[in-house]
């Protein structure tokens, strides 16, 4: 009987459905990621065992950064026709008696992260072309009783947006008294429910040890 | 001749065999493809940050109108003080008696420090809870997830023998045991907890157990 010879190649598996597969995927992966923003003062925050996520729209988040400063953050709105930002600014400014132009406005409207300057030096600050230059006006938001700049962000930052959310976000370190004052300033506006960013950390309990 | 016309025949055959599609090893590709889904998918997950949510009671701006009263054999006052420890007392105290204020026991956030002291007064509520979740878990109880949370706050609102936390910091608290604290109210499951201001009283008794002496520019606050 003659012998089949079959021939001893390897077997090559066609890999463009595998590539192809890939490809949407990484592509999904890569629209969806929003990367995390580098912020202006870098915070530790604690941790909790809250699993509730931060939501992605209608939040403003107070920045305490370990050296008592204040950075103030906002988004656009779930819609990017709703501009919230720039509408905050311009109120803010007219409160000020600052005229800012279209430029201005797109600027903050696009600045990616929290910003912490006072109201005065914001039109420098847009202006400003380079990251280094900008971070220089970052001194942190007024406070205090006598320029409460804080305070009036908020309040206009409510009436812009009705629907807007307090995030915290501190770091572990920062003075309890500074805090306090962030949160007196959002309750004096009626703002009583608050969201403290925290990181997960899992806590387990054991009913066991307690009747011990 | 024919040696020649063969050569040409050798030539083209050769020339058909690269005719052929070219194969593209598509290893490498699929490897980096690989790392960069991996590390997307990480990113991803790792950016969301988690928040706590905390509700505070309302601020008070008429004057004249009185504070909501609370029993105070029901009330813990706990007050974050410097070095991350807890101090604590149960009841009220009278600040007329400020020559001879009650002293402050002092705890930690280990677990067996302030998570000890809050489930043992909270024994009754937290069982509860941690009866109703076992019986959801093992299906005895017929409950949509959505509602699970709502009947467990049903169930803290109903409790009336659990502790009523006031939340104090002195001064040189830090916003991490504030953090904290809050945490160890949800883990504990305590039902009613607020965030008040330390009255002055509280702050001297804190500087007696801590051993702190105030300074001169800080008792005029």
């Amino acid at each position: 009987m003659p012998k089949i010879k079959l021939p001893t190649k390897s077997p090559r598996i066609d890999m463009t459905p595998m590539v192809d597969l890939f490809s949407v995927i990484l592509i999904f992966l890569m629209l969806t990621t929003t990367m995390k923003q580098s912020e202006p003062a870098q915070v530790d925050t604690p941790f909790s065992i809250s699993e509730t996520p931060t939501p992605d729209f209608n939040i403003m988040t107070l920045l305490i950064s370990k050296d008592d400063k204040v950075y103030l953050n906002f988004d656009n709105g779930p819609d990017t026709l709703l501009k919230y930002r720039p509408k905050i600014l311009t109120a803010m400014g007219d409160r000020y008696n600052i005229q800012f132009s279209d430029k201005e406005l797109r600027e903050f409207e696009k600045y990616p992260s929290a910003m912490g300057v006072p109201i005065a030096e914001m039109k420098d600050f847009l202006d400003a072309k380079t990251s280094k230059d900008r971070s220089q006006y970052q001194t942190g938001i007024p406070t205090d009783s006598t320029d409460n700049q804080l305070a009036l962000w908020v309040l206009f930052a409510r009436q812009v947006n009705p629907n807007i959310q307090a995030v915290i976000k501190a770091d572990k370190k920062t003075g309890y008294p500074e805090v306090k004052k962030v949160l007196d300033i959002l309750q004096n506006k009626n703002m009583n429910k608050f969201n403290l960013v925290t990181s997960l950390e899992a806590a387990k309990i054991n009913l066991d040890e307690i009747q011990q | 001749m024919a040696e020649i016309i063969q050569e040409e025949k050798g030539k083209g055959g050769k020339h058909k065999g690269k005719k052929h599609p070219p194969h593209i090893d598509m290893t490498p590709m699929v490897d980096l493809m690989c790392l960069l889904i991996i590390f997307f998918m990480l990113a991803n997950s790792m950016a969301k940050a988690k928040v706590m949510e905390i509700n505070l009671p309302e601020k008070i701006k008429d004057p004249n109108a009185e504070p909501p009263k609370i029993p105070g054999s029901r009330t813990l006052n706990i007050i974050l003080g410097p070095d991350d420890k807890i101090y604590w007392y149960p009841g009220t105290v009278r600040p007329e008696d400020y020559n001879n204020l009650p002293p402050l026991n002092v705890t930690d956030f280990s677990p067996t420090g302030i998570r000890e002291l809050l489930l043992e007064r909270n024994k009754a509520l937290f069982r509860k809870i941690d009866d109703f979740k076992n019986e959801v878990l093992t299906g005895k109880i017929k409950i949509s997830q959505d509602s699970v949370q709502g009947a467990i706050k049903q169930l803290k609102k109903d409790d009336d023998t659990g502790p009523i936390v006031l939340i104090k910091a002195y001064k040189k608290a830090n916003y991490g045991d504030f953090v904290d604290i809050l945490d160890e109210m949800n883990i504990c499951g305590i039902a009613r907890y607020t965030v008040v201001d330390i009255a002055w009283y509280e702050d001297k008794m804190v500087e007696k157990a801590a051993g702190i002496t105030p300074s001169s520019d800080e008792t005029k606050k």
